[in-house]
């Protein structure tokens, strides 16, 4: 079950706020910077949307990772939704401990409209790590401990 | 059962070129709902809108999904030629295959296959959207302006032109702000009191502009268009209506105090008029530093002006409470100096020689505390040596202020002018980094003063300043000659920083108006929205968004008054309508929500349910994710639609 | 015109929804009166043979608690499955998993671990280990099978009602079985005996300000029994559980610990009492958010106490 399988491709849900981390994709985009096609982005108005029984549910339902990429502190649209994500985020990370699944699946990231770059290399970092660690499969593991 | 249409855009060869439309196509046309799928080359051009709108009406479409660009680029285009076909514009939703999918990965098959997932969750997402109508508020046609300096002042004269309403709010007992304590303006070397005079005249005499001196905001509630505001204002203890400003009142009272206008260089009484020319002219008594009146002490003040004057002095008056509701605010907060007693290595505070730009500058104003003439503060000899030191306290990100205060190279040079001239046989010194003279005319004067005689620039930073035989010694560097330089100085000036006033983050919680991280007022956007706060409603002008000279100010300040003359130029205003919504019946008052909101939008209501005001509500989504049991949730990002977009990426 | 025949049966289960069964008393009179118990273990003196052997359909009702976590447990439960016709899920453990299903935070092999080798005051020097069979010399003797996730009622057979609470509150449980015996009958699939609002709503607490500033354990401070819990830095769970129990948990000083379950839309019980929790620490900076974050002490225990079997991972990873 935890052996790397061949071939085997993250899949990554991506949680994206409107104002500075999606913006900071598009840059990403505009600006012609390559990185790894796992992530599948949702756009939210803002991080704060994100609630973590979406990250669960998402995890449970076959994604291998969930980002979470909102505005830096201080500098969030609606003042600080990101705040919230932040105290949602480490409660869920300490749950998250508990269930086995490892730190590297589930991220919280700070990326500004202006860090097209740092997007990309977050989700390189990110696709690399849960490429090491193989598939979560959820679903799968459940049914064969039935 | 909705009717999908899914339009897939080549954007010449930006999608085409590493994403395989026919397969986006064909794949869309088979997902759930889509009843046709086609391609263009560029639908945001003519042709590719009139496809659009042409097969909504062929196909009886009733949602649509255009797999393009960023929506950041053209969701209102799209969402707006939906709408002119019928279409609620909500059905429209964007899927991002461009930016987000054939810019940045580089197999062609991993790019398809992506764009696949991308307009599949499009289409889960607009199955479930709502029709939904603008949100429709009422506007309340007048507008506050708080800080009375030139911006404050610009602004306000230009709203009440308008033919509105405006209310004026300024802490101090006068209007007219750092501008009323400029000698002169670069680099026409107008003098300042001249071109500001009239304007505060203006303000003074305009049956549009009330104006409260005195004032502060103590609190806000409501939201754009509907503003309900709270000023407190503190008693002047003078009617400023029967003041004639005789000063009989000043020269009975026995109290002295450091004149802040004067930045404490001269003496004022507890009773005062801040300048010859303040607007109100009327005299303010300082509480804080009249010898008491509670009970009173002395009253000296009040008998002067009963025998001598118009008997308009009453030391019992109180504190008043104004409620005002506005449709706009504009903020003018204006700036202060950075603390120089902070610049250890110069020694201001220390050493009585050293000034900063601001005292230098009272010092040449002819109602200044020298009445214009340059005099040392140690001994009131004139200085024949004199340093001025650029970008004190400044672009220094470790130990001082990150930033550049864009104004001092310029009244440096002035100055630097103006010290030649009334001290003729006095030579100058400018140490600088850079010259920044970006505005018109600016580089001409900053040239005509490098090549003044009796005036050096030096391109070198001053490492030490410190006191031996009565001068003061100025050790610093100059970097085109590569040596190091000592000037035996008599007079030692400063550029210290502007900083925002120190009101700006009381009042920034209050507004609920962001700061920036160097609590400068924040722009929704530095380039494109420079004179609005990301909070709706609320318009920015002058120096307490950032670092600027007059003439940006008063374009700022005229741009802030247009944005607010616009909003108010109807009598209601339409909010978008992705908001928060309580379905009541899964509500059962839990109240998690509440303090979560940053707009305060979130109370109980009557039945002790949660409720949502749709006109302060945002729509951020914060309040939803926290709600155990979804009873709150948001207009066409519904849980529902997260979890089946959540599903079309990972089945 | 007979009696419709009920039945109430026990699988994982520590017997207190049995005893919330006797507890109607009086009123279990009565029922025997209007309906013909025809198979109760924990009760009367009934086997299995005597539920093989009837019909299938014959049964109108059945009621089981208990949740999965054997081979007899589901054997049985797909058992009476098919001799009735209304299946009940009775309790926490059938409903949610209960707390039997906190055994998915390990499996069979670290539950026998734990309990023939490693508990201190074991004395097993062959490390002797439970198996399915064993034979001697009568014959072959052959006990369940211990599974390595604890499931739901549902999740092995088709359920008609859910009943939550651990155990149900008395008033309730009467009323259930007469709305299951007597009709009208309510929707497939519909929870019965509880509110479809949050504790909160019936909670008769004072609400001020929602804010943590701290987290306390129970046993670390008496708390105000007129203040609301939460708010005194002591999880309670009330905000994401269904109410109708009465609130007398709270009455008795004591917080919600989430027995009744999730609300209708929520999709996970725990992860929307976690969002509804953190999103009020009083933190700014992430330093302070860890720091309270830390001071959860077991947030898989806390907040999926009774749900674990119910929630979206179920188990800990394999």
């Amino acid at each position: 079950m935890d052996d790397l399988e061949e071939g085997f491709e993250p899949k990554i849900v991506g949680f994206l706020c409107r104002w500075c981390s999606y913006a900071g994709a598009d840059l990403a985009g505009t600006s012609r910077i390559k990185y790894p096609p796992n992530i599948n982005p949702i756009r939210v108005n803002c991080s704060g949307r994100v609630d973590p029984t979406l990250v669960i549910k998402a995890l449970a339902s076959g994604a291998d990772g969930v980002l979470i990429a909102g505005c830096h502190p201080g500098d969030c649209h609606y003042t600080s939704g990101n705040i919230k994500t932040l105290r949602r985020f480490k409660l869920l990370q300490k749950l998250l401990d508990q269930f086995g699944i490892e730190r590297e699946r589930v991220r919280l990231e700070w990326v500004s409209a202006s860090e097209g770059e740092r997007y990309a290399r977050v989700v390189r970092r990110m696709t690399e790590d849960i490429r090491s660690l193989g598939p979560l499969n959820w679903k799968k593991r459940v049914e064969v401990l039935a | 059962m909705k009717r999908v249409g899914v339009f897939v855009c080549h954007c010449g060869l930006n999608i085409a070129g590493n994403v395989n439309i026919k397969e986006v196509v064909d794949k869309a046309s088979k997902q759930q709902d889509v009843v046709f799928a086609v391609d263009h080359k560029y639908l945001c051009s003519e042709p590719g809108q009139t496809l659009i709108k042409d097969s909504i009406r062929q196909h009886n479409l009733d949602a649509i999904v255009v797999a393009a660009c960023s929506p950041a680029m053209h969701e209102a285009t799209f969402k707006t030629i939906a709408q002119l076909s019928g279409l609620n514009r909500y059905n429209c939703e964007i899927a991002n295959i461009r930016e987000q999918s054939s810019w940045v990965h580089e197999d062609l098959g991993k790019a398809t296959a992506k764009a696949h997932i991308t307009v599949h969750q499009g289409i889960q997402k607009v199955r479930l959207n709502e029709p939904l109508q603008p949100i429709t508020v009422p506007v309340t046609r007048k507008v506050l302006v708080i800080g009375g300096g030139i911006a404050g002042i610009r602004a306000a004269l230009d709203v009440a032109n308008g033919g509105y309403q405006v209310y004026l709010v300024e802490k101090s007992g006068t209007i007219g702000g750092r501008m009323a304590q400029l000698s002169e303006t670069f680099p026409t070397l107008d003098c300042s009191t001249c071109i500001l005079g009239p304007l505060m005249v203006e303000v003074f005499r305009h049956p549009n502009i009330k104006l409260l001196r005195l004032s502060k905001v103590e609190e806000v509630k409501g939201y754009i268009g509907n503003f309900k505001v709270r000023v407190r204002q503190e008693p002047a203890y003078v009617d400023e209506v029967n003041c004639n400003a005789c000063g009989e009142c000043a020269k009975a009272c026995p109290a002295q105090v450091p004149n802040e206008f004067d930045f404490g260089l001269t003496w004022r009484k507890a009773i005062y008029t801040p300048f010859a020319q303040a607007v109100p002219p009327a005299y303010v008594l300082d509480a804080n530093n009249c010898l008491g009146l509670l009970p009173q002490a002395c009253g000296e003040c009040k008998k002067a002006c009963d025998k001598f004057g118009t008997s308009c002095i009453d030391l019992d008056a109180w504190p008043r409470t104004h409620e005002l509701e506005v449709g706009a605010i504009i903020v003018s907060t204006g700036y202060e100096l950075y603390d120089a007693t902070k610049l250890t290595e110069y020694g201001y505070g220390i050493f009585p020689d050293v000034m900063t730009s601001m005292e230098f500058e009272r010092m040449l104003s002819a109602s200044g505390p020298t009445t214009g003439e340059i005099k040392r503060p140690s001994d009131g000899q004139t200085p024949k040596e004199i340093v001025f030191i650029q970008c004190a306290g400044q672009r220094e990100p470790e130990t001082a202020l990150p930033y550049c205060s864009k104004i001092c190279c310029m009244y440096t040079a002035r100055h630097a002018m103006m010290f030649r001239h009334k001290v003729p046989e006095g030579q100058a010194y400018v140490f600088y980094m850079d010259i920044r003279a970006g505005g018109k005319g600016y580089e001409e004067f900053v040239k005509r003063c490098q090549e003044e005689k009796g005036l050096l620039y030096l391109r070198g930073r001053v490492a030490k300043v410190y006191e031996e035989d009565g001068k003061l010694i100025v050790k610093g560097v100059d970097t085109l000659s590569g040596k190091t330089v000592q000037i035996n100085a008599d007079l030692v000036v400063l550029a210290v920083g502007m900083v925002p006033s120190s009101e700006s983050h009381n009042l920034a919680s209050k507004l609920k108006a962001s700061l920036d991280a160097n609590g400068f007022f924040s722009e929704a956007h530095p380039k494109l929205r420079p004179l609005e706060s990301p909070t709706a409603g609320i318009f920015l002008a002058g120096a307490g968004q950032s670092p600027k000279d007059i003439p940006e100010t008063v374009a700022q300040a005229s741009g802030a008054a247009g944005k607010a003359l616009d909003l108010l130029s109807s009598p209601t205003l339409e909010r978008e309508p992705t908001v928060a919504h309580v379905v009541g019946e899964l509500c059962s008052g839990c109240s998690m929500c509440i303090p979560l909101c940053p707009y305060d939008a979130l109370s109980l209501s009557s039945e002790k349910l949660a409720e949502v005001s749709e006109a302060l509500c945002e729509g951020c989504g914060t309040c939803i994710a926290s709600c155990p049991s979804g009873a709150l949730t948001l207009r066409n990002l519904t849980d529902e639609q997260m979890v089946a977009m959540i599903e079309a990426i990972v089945e | 015109m007979t009696n419709p025949k009920i039945a109430f049966n026990w699988a994982s289960s520590c017997g207190g929804c049995e005893i919330a069964i006797l507890e109607l008393g009086t009123k279990l009179v009565d029922l025997a009166s209007k309906a013909d118990i025809v198979f109760w273990p924990a009760a009367l003196d009934y086997k299995y043979s005597d539920l093989e052997a009837m019909p299938d359909g014959s049964i109108d009702v059945a009621f089981m608690n208990g949740a999965i976590q054997n081979s007899e447990n589901e054997h049985i439960a797909k058992l009476l499955r098919a001799k009735s016709k209304l299946l009940v899920a009775f309790g926490a453990c059938a409903c949610l998993g209960g707390i039997p299903s906190l055994a998915n935070t390990t499996d069979r092999d670290g539950i026998f671990a734990n309990s023939y080798k490693e508990t201190p005051t074991t004395d097993n020097p062959e490390k002797t280990f439970p198996k399915t069979k064993w034979q001697v010399r009568e014959g072959e003797l052959s006990i369940p099978e211990l599974y390595n996730t604890v499931k739901t009622l549902d999740q092995v057979v088709d359920v008609d009602y859910y009943v939550p609470g651990c155990p149900p509150v008395g008033d309730q449980v009467s009323k259930v079985i007469s709305l299951c015996v007597d009709g009208p009958l309510p929707p497939k699939g519909a929870v019965l005996g509880a509110s479809d609002k949050s504790l909160c709503h019936e909670c008769k607490r004072i609400r001020t300000e929602r804010k943590i500033t701290k987290i306390v354990r129970t046993y670390e401070t008496i708390p105000d029994p007129q203040k609301c819990l939460l708010e005194q830095g002591i999880i309670c769970m009330g905000p994401a559980t269904r109410g109708g129990c009465g609130s007398i948990c709270l009455d008795a000083n004591a917080p919600c610990r989430g027995c009744y379950g999730p609300l209708p839309k929520a999709i996970d019980q725990g992860g929307k009492m976690l969002s509804a929790l953190s999103s009020i620490f009083d933190a700014q900076s992430e330093e302070d958010v860890q720091k309270l974050a830390d001071s959860v002490p077991d947030p898989l225990g806390t907040f999926y106490r009774f749900s674990l079997a119910r929630s979206l991972l179920r188990r800990i990873k394999a």
